[in-house]
C-alpha cells in the first residue's frame, strides 16, 4: 500500500475501503508502523474551529480512532451532570399522569455545576451537598381579565401551560450562598412541561442528583457529540466545461469552485472540509476514473453540542480528565497484572 | 365479442377491449354514427384535478360506518312501522267486541331510567361508565275498546330499544365538537355500535346469498338444478327445479318427493303442453328437444287436469302445523296451499291465478336447460353480485318482529284470561295489561345484543356470535371492526372458493384485510367507498318500468317472451315483463336515475347471456360511487371540484346533478370503468374517483402498499389493530377492562390519503424512529431489533396499561349489605402494611402507588346472606357478622390508582370501579412492527455511545437486520424509509398513498440536495471501535408500532406453587401461577433418551406423588399398615404412585370395577 494511502479511508461507490488503522508493529512488511511517541508529538494537534455558548467544533489530528472514540463516548456517557431524579408528588390533578410528568421533569437540563456536588449513593440521605431541590406549585385559573369571547387558552386562563421557568429553586443549607452569583435553574425557560385547565393543580418537590449518561440519558451533558473524518477530493484528471458545472453541483456549495485556466473552465476543489461525502459524484459516469474520494483517518472533526448545563469547552476538558482517570485505572490494573504475572512465574 | 358478465369485472373487460379497434367498440355500444371523429379521440383528455376531493366529501356524508347507521335508521324510521302495521291488531277469542289496534310507533330519545333524574337525556359515556344500556323508549299509539267505548291513547311505552350511536335517535347526532366534549364523547369515534349493560357491542355485517334470485348450480347428486331461496315476511323456503335423467323435477322441503315439473305446472292450472313448452323453451328447437323427455313424462303420468295433478301432489305434502280439532281437509287443498304459499313463496299468487308462479318456475326450468346446454355452466356462488350483506337494522328488525309478535300473543292470552272471568269489578282496560309486559321487548333486545344469540323460531334461525365486543385496543381496531363482514360459510369445509379473492370484489371489499388462519377469506372488510343499500320501494320502480315500455308478463305468451331481441325484465328477482329494446330501456332507466327520478341505489343491468334486464332495489347490495363518463367526456370537471372545495357543492349535489352515481356489483360489470383519465375510450361509461379506495380503512394505513408482496399487506392489516396508540379523545375518561395507551404517539412521517380521511393522524398508534438497516451484535437475528437505550430513556415506545377492577356493594335479601370501611387496626394500633393506603371509605385514593399484594379496596361482606329479613326478631337485632373481602394488586411491577368511580348501576346497587395504571418502557422481548407486516421483538437494548453514528452525529433509535428484506420483499418499506428520511430532512410530511404517493425520484433528489447519498445509504462510524463501517448503511426513518404483546404480561416461571384440589397436580396457566408442563412430545424425547429417572421425577415426584399402602393379599389400597378388606395388617407395603392414579382406582371402585395391584419383587 502506498505510503500516503495508509492514512486514508477510501470512499468507493459501494463500500468504504481501508477502514482500520495500522498503527501497530509489523502491519506492513519492512515498514515501521508501530506507535511512535516522537512522531506522535510532531503530528498531534488540536485546532479549535468554532466555540459558541452551546457548540464547539474542533479538529483532533494525529490520534487513532480509538482515542477519538473514547473521547466521544466519555462525552456522551460519563461526564456527570445534575438532573431531576426524584419527584415527590404532593398533588397532581392535571391530565399528565404522575410518572409521565416525573419523566418529563427529569429530562429538563439543569444549569448547575456538578463538580460542586457529591455523589448521592444508594441509601444516603439527601443533603445540601448532594441534592438540589426545586418546587413546582402551579394552579390553573380562569383569567378574569380576559374578554368573554376569548378562545386562546393562553389568554383565557392563567397557567394554562407550565414551563420549565416555573420551577422554583429552593436553596438548602448554604446553597443559597454558594450559588449566589450563579443561581441554579433550568437551562431553558421555555420547555413545556404540561398543560393545565382551570381547577387543575400541580404541586411537587423535585430533587436533583448527580449522575452520568450511561445510567440515564437525562444525565448526558451533550445533545450531540460526534466526529467525522476530514474529507478529501482528488481530481485525477481535469474536469472541464459543462462537466465542471455538474461536478460542482455534486458537492455542497463552497466545496468545488470553477476556475478559468487558459480559457478553459475547470473544476477545482476549494474546501473539501465542507463536503458531506454524499458520493453523488460517483454516480456520474463521466467522472469515472477522474475523481477519488478519501478521508483522512487520523483527522477527526469533532462536533459537540452541549445541553447547556456545562459550557462546551469545559465539557471537552472534563472528558479528557475522565479519560486520564480511566487510563490511570488501567495503568494500575496493568501494573498489578504484570506484577502478578511475574510472581506466578 | 363475448363478455362473461358473471366473472369478469368492468376493469377486466376494459382491458380486453383496449386491444380492440375503435370501430369495434362503436358497434358494441351502438353509438354507430360518426359522431366521434378521429380528431377528438387523439386529443388528450383533460384530467380532473383533485378529483380525490370527492372522497372526503363522500365520507362526510356517508362516513366509514354509514352502512350500519343507515341500516339502523331505516329500521327505526321505516322498518319498525312496517312491522307494526303487519301485526297491528290484537283481538280476543272470548269477547268478540274487544280489539286493540296499533296506529303508530316511534322511538324516543335515549333517556335515563332513574326515576328521580332531573335531566332525562343520557349521553352514551355515562352508560359506559355506569354499566347501563343506551336505549330509548318505544312508544306506540293504540286504539282499543274498553267495555263499549273506544279509547285512543298516544305514546304508550312498550319497551326500550337500544340505540345505535350516531344514529338518527342518538344524542350525538348533529352535536358540535364542543357538545361532544361536554358529553365526554370523542368526535372521531365512528359510532355504529350499541352500548348494552356498559359494554360496547357491534353487530357485524353478515354475508349471505341473495334472496329471491335464481341460482343455477350442480347439486350434491350431480344434477343441474336451479334453486331459489324465497324470503317473505312470513317464511323462508328453498325451491329447486332440477334435471334428472334428462327430465325436469321440482323439489321442495314441504313436498316429500320430487314432482315432475309438468305435473306441478298442471297443478297450477297450466294444463296445455304447448303453453308449458313455449314458456320454458320458446320456439327454439334445441331447447324444445331438451324439454321433450319432461313433457313425455308429463304425458305418461296421465295427470291431465289441474285437479288430477293436485290430487297427486296432495298426499306428498308435509303438514304445516295442522291444528288439532280442525277437520282434516282434502288432499288437493293441501297441495293448493303448499303450491300457493310455500313453493317459490315470494312470487305473489293472485287468488287462484298461478300464472306468475308458473312463469317463474318455467324461468327456473329454462335456466336449467340453458346450463345443461352450455356445458353445465352454472352460476358462480362466490360472485359478489350474488351476495347480500345483512346489517344491524335487518337483524334487529327480525328480532323486534319476533318479540313484538310474542308481546302481542302474550297480551292476547292475558286479555283472554281476564275477559274469561264472569264478572269484572271494573271495566277491563287493556292499557294496564300493556304496561306489565314492558320487559319482554326490552329484555329480549338487550339480551340478544349482549349475548349475540339470535334465535328466532319462525325463521329457524339460531345464530350465535352475531355481536362482538367492540375492540378498543386501538382506534384502528375499533374502526376495522365496524367495516368487518363475517361470512355464514362453515369454516371447517375445505373449499377454497369462498375464501379466494374474487375479481368482483374490486373496489367493494378490501383485498388485503382478512385474518390469517381458519377464518382467512371468510371474514372480509369493506373498501373505503363502499355503501350498502337499504330496501327501496318496488311499486314506483315498477310503474317507471312499465312507463318505459315494459310489457306486462301477464299479457304475453312464452313464444313472445323468448323471442329474439326480447329481454325479460326482472325486478328484485320477480319477472316484470319483457322489453324489445333492452339497451334503450336501460339507458332511459339510468337517465331517470341520474336525474333523481328513481332512488340512486336502484341498479339495472343487462345480462346478455340470459337475455334479461335485472333491476334491483333490495337492501344489502354492495355499491360504490363512480364518476359518470359520457361519450368520452368526464361529467365532473375541475370547476365542480373547486366548487366542492369552496363548500358550494356537497357530495349529494354531485349525485343530484348526475355527475356521480352509485353502481352495485352487477351493474359495475355492465359498465366500462376507466381507472385513469388517459384510459378513457369512446365506450367508457365511468371513471374511478380514486383507485386507492379499493383498499379498506385498515390496509389504507400502509405506505406504498402497491410495492409490497401481497401477504405482507395482509399481515399488517392484522397487526395494525394490535398497535398501541391513542384510542379516542376521551381515552382518559374511559374505564375499560383493558386499555393500552402510548405516552407520546406521533403521526407517521409518511402518510397516506386514507390516513387523513380516517383521522389516523389525529389518533395515531406508533412513533417515527430513526432506523439503521445493518447487522449489529448478533442479538438481531430472526427479526429481532436492537434498540437505543437513550431513546427509551427519552420516552420512545413508552406505553401505559390501564386495567379496570370493579365491585358491587351488594344488598342481600335478608336485609344485610356489603360495606366499604376503613381496614381494621393491628393490636398495636397501626394499620397493617397491606392496607396502609386505604382511606376511611375503604378505597385507595387516585395516585396511590401499589406494590404487589397491596390492597386498594377494603370491603366487608356479611357472613350470612341468606334468609329473610323477618327471621330476625325486632327486639334483638343480631349483630351482623362480616368477613373481609378486599381487592389486592396482583402484578409484579408496581402500578398506580388512576381513577376511582363510585356510582349506582341500573339495578340501584352501588358500583365501584377502579382503574389501575402501569407505565411501561420497552424491554427485552417486547414486540414492535413497522407498517409492512415486519414484526420483531426487541433483542437487545444498547447504550447510545455504542450505537453507530453518521457524520452528522445521528444515532439510530432502532437497528434492523437487513435479512428481513430479501424474503419478505417489502419494497414499500424501503420506500417509506427513504421518503421519511427526505421528509425529515426537508421538514415536511410525505405521502405513500397506494398507486400514488411521493415519487422516489423526488425523495432522492431531496436527499442529494441536503448532502445525503442518493441511495439513502450513508457513511457510518462504529460506536464501539470508532472506525468507519466498511459498508454504507441504509439509514432513514420508519414508523414503528408497538404491539400489545409485552413480556411483562407473559413472563412466567415457577418452582413450587399451587396445586389443583382434585388431582393434586400443579395448576395450569400463568394466571393461576401454574407449572410448566412436560408434555407428550417432551415425554417421548425422554423415553427415547432412556432417562427413566428424570421421567419419574418430572412426572411423579415433582408433581403429585402420593404414598399408598397396598395389601399384598388382596391388592387393594388400605390404610397405613391396615387392610380394611382383609382385616389384617400382615402384608401391607407402602408404595409411591401419582395421586391421580390413586384417584383413578377409587373412581373405578366407585363404579364397581375393582382394580387390584399385584406386588412383585424386582
Amino acid at each position: 500500500m502506498a505510503l500516503e494511502d495508509r492514512n486514508r479511508v477510501v470512499i468507493l461507490e459501494d463500500r468504504v475501503e481501508n477502514v482500520s488503522g495500522a498503527e501497530f508493529p509489523l502491519s506492513f512488511d519492512g515498514q515501521e508502523t508501530a506507535f511512535n511517541m516522537e512522531s506522535f508529538r510532531d503530528s498531534f494537534d488540536i485546532k479549535i474551529i468554532r466555540v459558541t455558548p452551546t457548540d464547539i467544533e474542533f479538529d483532533l489530528i494525529g490520534v487513532d480512532a480509538s482515542i477519538a472514540n473514547a473521547l466521544r463516548r466519555v462525552l456522551i456517557a460519563e461526564i456527570p451532570t445534575m438532573a431531576i431524579e426524584k419527584v415527590y408528588m404532593i398533588n397532581n390533578t392535571g391530565i399528565v399522569q404522575d410518572e409521565v410528568l416525573a419523566h418529563r421533569l427529569g429530562l429538563i437540563p439543569i444549569k448547575a455545576d456538578p463538580s460542586e456536588f457529591l455523589w448521592k449513593h444508594d441509601g444516603s440521605v439527601p443533603t445540601d451537598q448532594n441534592t438540589i431541590v426545586f418546587r413546582l406549585d402551579v394552579t390553573c385559573e380562569v383569567n378574569r381579565a380576559a374578554e368573554t369571547g376569548e378562545t386562546d387558552p393562553k389568554i383565557k386562563y392563567i397557567n394554562s401551560a407550565v414551563y420549565s421557568s416555573q420551577l422554583v429553586w429552593d436553596p438548602k443549607g448554604d446553597q443559597g450562598v454558594r450559588f449566589e452569583s450563579n443561581p441554579i435553574k433550568p437551562v431553558h425557560d421555555e420547555i413545556l412541561i404540561t398543560k393545565l385547565r382551570p381547577g387543575q393543580t400541580i404541586s411537587c418537590e423535585l430533587h436533583c442528583e448527580k449522575g452520568v449518561g450511561k445510567d440515564h440519558a437525562k444525565f448526558s451533558p451533550v445533545a450531540t457529540a460526534s466526529y467525522r473524518l476530514l474529507p478529501e477530493i482528488q481530481i485525477l484528471e481535469d474536469i472541464t466545461g459543462d462537466d465542471a458545472e455538474l461536478f460542482r453541483s455534486c458537492f455542497p456549495p463552497g466545496v468545488v469552485d470553477i476556475v478559468e485556466e487558459r480559457g478553459v473552465r475547470k473544476a477545482k476543489v476549494v474546501n473539501p472540509r465542507k463536503d458531506t461525502v454524499s458520493r453523488e459524484v460517483l454516480r456520474h459516469k463521466q467522472f469515472e476514473g477522474k475523481v477519488r474520494l478519501t478521508r483522512v483517518r487520523n483527522h477527526f472533526i469533532f462536533n459537540v453540542e452541549s445541553t447547556g448545563a456545562i459550557p462546551p469547552e469545559t465539557l471537552i476538558s472534563q472528558a479528557l480528565d475522565v479519560l486520564v482517570e480511566k487510563c490511570e485505572i488501567s495503568k494500575t490494573a496493568l501494573a498489578a497484572a504484570v506484577k502478578n504475572g511475574e510472581e506466578d512465574e | 365479442m363475448e363478455i362473461d358478465s358473471q366473472t369478469a369485472t368492468g376493469h377486466f373487460q376494459h382491458q380486453r377491449l383496449n386491444g380492440g379497434s375503435i370501430n369495434n367498440a362503436e358497434v358494441l355500444l351502438g353509438t354507430g354514427s360518426g359522431s366521434i371523429n378521429e380528431k377528438n379521440l387523439t386529443d388528450p383528455i383533460p384530467t380532473v384535478e383533485d378529483k380525490w376531493q370527492l372522497l372526503p366529501a363522500f365520507l362526510r356524508v356517508k362516513g366509514l360506518v354509514k352502512q350500519h347507521i343507515d341500516s339502523f335508521n331505516y329500521f327505526i324510521e321505516v322498518g319498525m312501522k312496517k312491522i307494526v302495521k303487519a301485526n297491528e291488531l290484537v283481538t280476543s277469542d272470548i269477547d268478540p267486541r274487544f280489539y286493540l289496534k296499533y296506529t303508530g310507533i316511534r322511538v324516543g330519545r335515549p333517556e335515563r331510567t332513574d326515576p328521580d333524574a332531573a335531566d332525562r337525556l343520557i349521553a352514551p359515556h355515562e352508560c359506559r361508565l355506569r354499566d347501563m344500556t343506551y336505549a330509548a323508549s318505544i312508544m306506540v299509539d293504540i286504539e282499543y275498546t274498553r267495555g263499549k267505548s273506544r279509547v285512543i291513547r298516544k305514546g304508550v311505552v312498550i319497551g326500550r330499544m337500544p340505540i345505535m350511536l350516531r344514529s338518527s335517535h342518538c344524542v350525538l347526532t348533529g352535536s358540535s365538537e364542543e357538545d361532544m366534549a361536554r358529553m365526554q364523547e370523542c368526535p372521531l369515534d365512528p359510532g355504529g355500535y350499541f352500548i348494552v349493560r356498559g359494554t360496547e357491542k357491534v353487530i357485524l355485517v353478515q354475508e349471505q346469498m341473495s334472496k329471491n334470485r335464481i341460482i343455477v348450480q350442480v347439486d350434491g347428486k350431480g344434477f343441474t338444478s336451479a334453486g331459489v331461496t324465497s324470503s317473505t315476511d312470513e317464511r323462508k323456503s328453498m325451491s329447486y327445479v332440477f334435471m334428472k335423467k334428462g327430465k325436469l323435477y321440482l323439489k321442495h322441503s314441504m313436498i316429500s318427493e320430487e314432482i315432475p315439473l309438468v305435473v306441478v305446472l298442471r297443478a297450477m292450472g297450466m294444463t296445455s303442453d304447448k303453453e308449458i313448452a313455449q314458456l320454458i323453451a320458446g320456439v327454439d328447437p334445441f331447447f324444445l328437444d331438451l324439454l321433450s323427455p319432461t313433457l313425455e313424462e308429463g304425458a305418461a303420468s296421465k295427470l291431465f287436469t289441474q285437479r288430477a295433478a293436485l290430487d297427486y301432489i296432495g298426499p306428498k305434502t308435509k303438514s304445516m302445523g295442522r291444528r288439532p280439532g280442525v277437520a282434516r281437509r282434502p288432499a288437493y287443498e293441501d297441495a293448493l296451499d303448499v303450491l300457493g304459499n310455500v313453493v317459490v313463496a315470494h312470487v305473489p299468487v293472485n287468488g287462484s291465478d298461478f300464472r306468475a308462479k308458473c312463469v317463474f318456475l318455467a324461468m327456473m326450468a329454462r335456466r336449467v336447460l340453458q346450463a345443461v346446454s352450455n356445458n353445465n355452466k352454472t352460476d358462480d356462488l362466490d360472485y359478489l353480485g350474488n351476495k347480500r350483506l345483512e346489517l344491524a337494522g335487518q337483524l334487529i328488525a327480525l328480532l323486534f318482529e319476533d318479540l313484538f309478535k310474542r308481546f302481542n300473543s302474550d297480551l292476547k292470552i292475558n286479555v283472554d284470561k281476564v275477559l274469561r272471568k264472569p264478572n269484572l269489578a271494573r271495566e277491563f282496560d287493556v292499557h294496564s295489561q300493556l304496561m306489565c309486559h314492558g320487559d319482554l321487548i326490552t329484555q329480549g333486545l338487550s339480551r340478544a345484543i349482549s349475548t349475540g344469540n339470535w334465535s328466532l323460531k319462525r325463521f329457524k334461525m339460531d345464530r350465535a356470535g352475531v355481536t362482538h365486543i367492540l375492540s378498543r385496543l386501538s382506534y384502528i381496531a375499533a374502526l376495522g371492526m365496524m367495516t368487518r363482514i363475517s361470512s355464514q360459510f362453515e369454516k371447517t369445509r375445505k373449499v377454497s372458493g369462498p375464501r379466494a379473492l374474487q375479481p368482483s370484489q374490486w373496489g367493494m371489499l378490501c383485498p388485503a384485510d382478512t385474518p390469517e388462519g381458519e377464518l382467512c377469506g371468510l371474514v372480509k372488510n369493506l373498501a373505503l367507498m363502499t355503501h350498502i343499500t337499504t330496501d327501496d320501494e318496488e311499486e314506483p320502480i315498477k310503474r317507471v318500468a312499465y312507463a318505459l315500455g315494459v310489457e306486462d308478463v301477464a299479457l304475453i305468451t312464452g313464444a313472445e317472451m323468448h323471442a329474439p331481441n326480447t329481454h325479460i325484465v326482472f325486478l328484485n328477482g320477480l319477472i316484470l315483463g319483457i322489453t324489445r329494446s333492452a339497451q334503450r330501456f336501460v339507458r332511459q332507466f339510468r337517465t331517470l336515475r341520474r336525474n333523481g327520478r328513481i332512488p340512486a341505489f336502484v341498479s339495472v343491468f343487462i345480462d346478455d347471456h340470459r337475455k334479461t334486464v335485472n333491476i334491483s332495489a333490495d337492501g344489502g347490495r354492495i355499491c360504490r360511487p363512480v364518476i359518470i363518463v359520457e361519450k368520452g367526456v368526464i361529467r365532473v370537471t375541475t370547476e365542480h371540484i373547486q366548487q366542492l372545495l369552496a363548500g358550494k357543492l356537497q357530495f349529494d349535489d354531485f349525485l343530484r346533478l348526475g355527475l356521480v352515481e352509485y353502481l352495485d356489483v352487477n351493474e359495475e360489470n355492465d359498465c366500462m370503468i376507466a381507472i385513469y383519465e388517459n384510459e378513457i375510450k369512446p365506450y367508457t361509461t365511468h371513471l374511478e374517483i380514486e383507485p386507492f379506495t379499493l383498499l379498506g380503512a385498515v390496509a389504507g394505513l400502509i405506505p406504498y402498499p402497491h410495492h409490497n408482496q401481497s401477504p405482507r399487506n395482509t399481515y399488517q392489516s392484522a397487526m395494525g389493530k394490535q398497535a398501541i396508540g391513542a384510542i379516542a379523545y376521551n381515552q382518559l375518561n374511559r374505564i375499560d377492562t383493558l386499555l393500552y395507551l402510548m405516552v407520546y404517539p406521533q403521526q407517521p412521517m409518511v402518510k397516506t390519503k386514507t390516513i387523513e380521511l380516517i383521522n389516523y393522524d389525529k389518533l395515531p398508534a406508533g412513533q417515527n424512529g430513526s432506523v439503521f438497516v445493518m447487522s449489529y451484535s448478533g442479538y438481531d437475528i430472526e427479526d429481532a431489533l436492537v434498540i437505543n437505550k437513550s431513546s427509551l430513556d427519552r420516552g420512545f415506545g413508552r406505553c401505559q396499561v390501564m386495567r379496570k377492577f370493579s365491585t358491587l356493594v351488594r344488598k342481600y335479601p335478608n336485609g344485610t349489605h356489603d360495606r366499604l370501611t376503613a381496614p381494621p387496626l393491628l393490636p398495636d394500633g397501626t394499620v397493617p402494611e397491606r392496607f396502609k393506603f386505604i382511606d376511611d371509605d375503604g378505597l385507595a385514593p387516585p395516585g396511590t402507588r401499589l406494590e404487589n399484594g397491596q390492597a386498594y379496596m377494603y370491603k366487608q361482606t356479611p357472613v350470612d346472606t341468606s334468609g329473610n329479613p323477618d327471621s330476625t326478631t325486632i327486639e334483638a337485632p343480631r349483630e351482623t357478622q362480616y368477613r373481609m373481602t378486599p381487592m389486592s394488586f396482583k402484578y409484579p411491577d408496581p402500578g398506580y390508582v388512576d381513577k376511582v368511580m363510585v356510582t349506582t348501576s341500573d339495578t340501584d346497587q352501588t358500583l365501584v370501579k377502579f382503574l389501575l395504571r402501569q407505565t411501561r418502557r420497552p424491554e427485552l422481548g417486547d414486540k414492535f412492527s413497522s407498517r409492512h407486516g415486519q414484526k420483531g421483538v426487541c433483542g437487545i437494548i444498547v447504550q447510545q455511545e455504542d450505537m453507530p453514528f453518521t457524520d452528522r452525529g445521528i444515532h439510530p433509535d432502532i437497528i434492523m437486520n437487513p435479512h428481513g428484506f430479501p424474503s419478505r420483499m417489502t419494497v414499500g418499506k424501503l420506500m417509506e424509509f427513504v421518503a421519511s428520511k427526505a421528509g425529515a430532512v426537508k421538514g415536511e410530511l410525505q405521502y405513500g398513498t397506494c398507486f400514488g404517493g411521493s415519487k422516489m425520484e423526488d425523495m432522492c433528489r431531496i436527499l442529494v440536495e441536503n448532502g445525503f447519498s442518493y441511495t439513502g445509504k450513508d457513511y457510518v462510524t462504529s460506536g464501539t471501535t470508532g472506525e468507519p463501517v466498511g459498508a454504507y448503511i441504509f439509514t432513514g426513518a420508519t414508523y414503528y408500532q408497538r404491539l400489545k404483546h409485552m413480556v411483562a404480561d407473559k413472563m412466567h416461571a415457577r418452582a413450587r406453587g399451587p396445586r389443583a384440589v382434585l388431582t393434586r397436580q400443579p395448576t395450569e396457566g400463568r394466571s393461576r401461577d401454574g407449572g410448566l408442563r412436560l408434555g407428550e412430545m417432551e415425554k417421548d424425547c425422554l423415553i427415547g433418551y432412556g432417562a427413566s429417572m428424570l421421567l419419574l421425577e418430572r412426572l411423579m415426584i415433582s408433581s403429585d406423588v402420593f404414598e399408598v399402602h397396598i395389601c399384598e393379599t388382596c391388592g387393594y389400597i388400605g390404610y397405613k399398615g391396615w387392610c380394611q378388606m382383609c382385616r389384617s395388617s400382615k402384608s401391607m407395603v407402602p408404595i409411591k404412585i401419582p395421586y391421580a392414579c390413586k384417584l383413578l382406582f377409587q373412581e373405578l371402585q366407585a363404579m364397581n370395577i375393582m382394580p387390584r395391584l399385584v406386588m412383585e419383587d424386582i
